[in-house]
């Protein structure tokens, strides 16, 4: 456990180290936001979609009891840019970039084009993984904001457009009750660090992976796992920091 | 660069292995440039080690390996670095790049190691296409090409910097007969032509000899033989005649060798199945 952390933290400085490829050559980077950030801007929409309508029908539900469903706008932009839009856009990055991600460095090692980097002078780290660590770190605020964003539109169909809410209380208690720097900047703090945990825990667990079928399989499945359980409990601590009183 | 008559590979007394087994001690070899050596031996010899030990990937336990002159192990970060951008390796399995197309995996080591320009890049990987066959396949995605292709583009990944050595292990695996034929007369052509030095790791005796100029065959651990092609062919020595005729008897055995482990393991199993 504690030898896996240090090899852990040792990874994460060895490819800050090496992040001069970042602005060296940007392309590269550039090419690993499309494909991380593009590739998952579906799941993440549709989830945000679905997450939205939920928050509209719950949150009706509840404050309706109270006869304050006007406030319903404001309920489900403070859930999404505080806690859902970073949480859940990182367990779904977990699953669908994350375990790509894995299984590519895995499946680089079994094919021994790490190696055939190394013998050519390349540097693995800097070329492979860099690359593909800033690409998450760059993709996971952009689709954890996208997330709020579409679960938002969600939220206002079920509260205004099904249920018929007055359109003009819903946008007017979110514009007057989000605040944008304790909220909003604290939901992008938030994804950030999870960008950071979750894109480092995947590329961790395919360059320690067993260059075998099963090694790839069972690293991939680590990555969701510790991905997810990193998670869920950064998310406590952030959020006892960021909104303790 | 390295004088003429300097070698460019040198293996003193060397000994090498992996944990507790040593795979292969007492190597004396050295390489010229100019100089095509085949480096033969049966399945699980050690052949492989051997180009491990010439790139750097594992250390002598023992002696000395000299690459351009100066002691690999003594080589870090940017020395290293240096040396390997002077080495040309083509690898078993290809080991091409599965994100990177048939022209990019050539051209990578262009673009990591050169500032030349997109149109030099150009010329100069498809010049290199052109030498393996595959000049109108440098659009196809690696997994649009066969086992033999993908060996003849690393082939020519491992030869676009013009290296002073270049290193080929199995280049003839896989190959269809007129590949192997072109593969082989490229090799002692690269070879001539840019007056590097290149080592085959190989057990393709009909393809190795004729482009040869030094043999060295090793087994049982150690150096069995070295010498010119016609020089081994001329031997009377029954493990190098077993080896080269391919006969099925001889010094050489074809079965494993009897272990503890094994008759531990057998008795095992026997002892399962009649409980």
């Amino acid at each position: 456990m504690i030898t896996g952390l240090g090899a852990f933290a040792r990874l994460f400085g060895a490819i800050v180290a090496r992040s001069s490829v970042l602005w060296r050559r940007p392309r590269l980077t550039a090419q690993q936001v499309h494909f991380i950030g593009n590739h998952s801007l579906l799941i993440i929409g549709v989830s945000g979609l679905f997450v939205g309508f939920v928050l509209g029908l719950q949150g009706y539900y509840t404050l309706n009891r109270y006869g304050s469903e006007e406030a319903l706008g404001l309920l489900v932009a403070l859930s999404l840019t505080r806690e859902l839009g970073p949480v859940v856009t990182a367990l779904l990055f977990a699953g669908r970039a994350g375990t790509s991600l894995t299984a590519e460095i895995g499946l680089m090692k079994a094919g021994e084009q790490i190696s055939a980097m190394e013998v050519m002078a390349v540097d693995p780290v800097r070329r492979v993984l860099a690359p593909r660590f800033w690409g998450g770190v760059i993709a996971m605020p952009v689709l954890a904001a996208v997330f709020s964003m579409v679960g938002i539109i969600g939220g206002w169909f079920v509260g205004v457009m099904l249920i018929g809410i007055d359109p003009g209380a819903f946008w007017s208690q979110m514009q007057g009750g989000v605040d944008v720097i304790k909220d909003v900047l604290n939901g992008v703090i938030k994804s950030v660090v999870f960008g950071v945990v979750v894109t480092l825990i995947a590329l961790y667990q395919g360059w320690t992976a067993q260059p075998t079928p099963e090694g790839v399989s069972r690293a991939t499945t680590r990555t969701v796992v510790n991905g997810a359980l990193a998670v869920l409990g950064l998310d406590f601590l952030l959020t006892a920091l960021m909104f303790a009183n | 660069m390295t004088p003429p008559s300097t070698p460019i590979v040198t293996f003193d007394g060397v000994s090498l292995g992996y944990g507790d087994f040593t795979v292969l001690s007492g190597i004396d070899l050295q390489v010229l440039p100019g100089q095509v050596v085949a480096m033969m031996g049966g399945s699980g010899s050690g052949k492989t080690t051997l180009l491990r030990a010439t790139t750097g990937q594992l250390l002598a336990r023992s002696g000395t390996v000299r690459v351009f002159g100066e002691d690999i192990a003594t080589l870090h970060g940017e020395a290293l670095r240096k040396a390997r951008q002077r080495m040309g390796v083509l690898f078993q399995g290809g080991a091409l790049f599965t994100d990177l197309d048939v022209f990019e995996n050539v051209a990578f080591p262009l673009r990591e190691h050169t500032r030349i320009s997109e149109a030099q890049i150009l010329e100069r990987v498809l010049d290199k296409l052109q030498a393996v066959g595959l000049r109108r396949a440098a659009h196809l995605r690696i997994s649009e090409i066969s086992g033999g292709m993908a060996r003849r583009v690393a082939l020519a990944r491992a030869i676009v910097l013009e290296p002073n050595l270049i290193l080929y292990d199995e280049p003839f695996a896989g190959l269809d007969p007129i590949s192997l034929g072109i593969t082989a007369q490229l090799i002692r052509n690269m070879t001539d032509q840019l007056g590097c030095a290149s080592i085959l790791i190989t057990h393709d005796v009909a393809e190795s000899f004729p482009i040869a100029d030094q043999v060295y065959l090793i087994g049982q651990g150690r150096l069995l033989a070295h010498g010119t092609p016609d020089d081994l062919s001329a031997s009377k020595d029954d493990y190098l005649q077993q080896f080269l005729q391919g006969r099925p008897d001889g010094p050489i055995g074809f079965h494993y060798p009897l272990t503890p482990a094994f008759e531990r393991w057998l008795a095992g199993r026997r002892g399962a199945i009649s409980a």
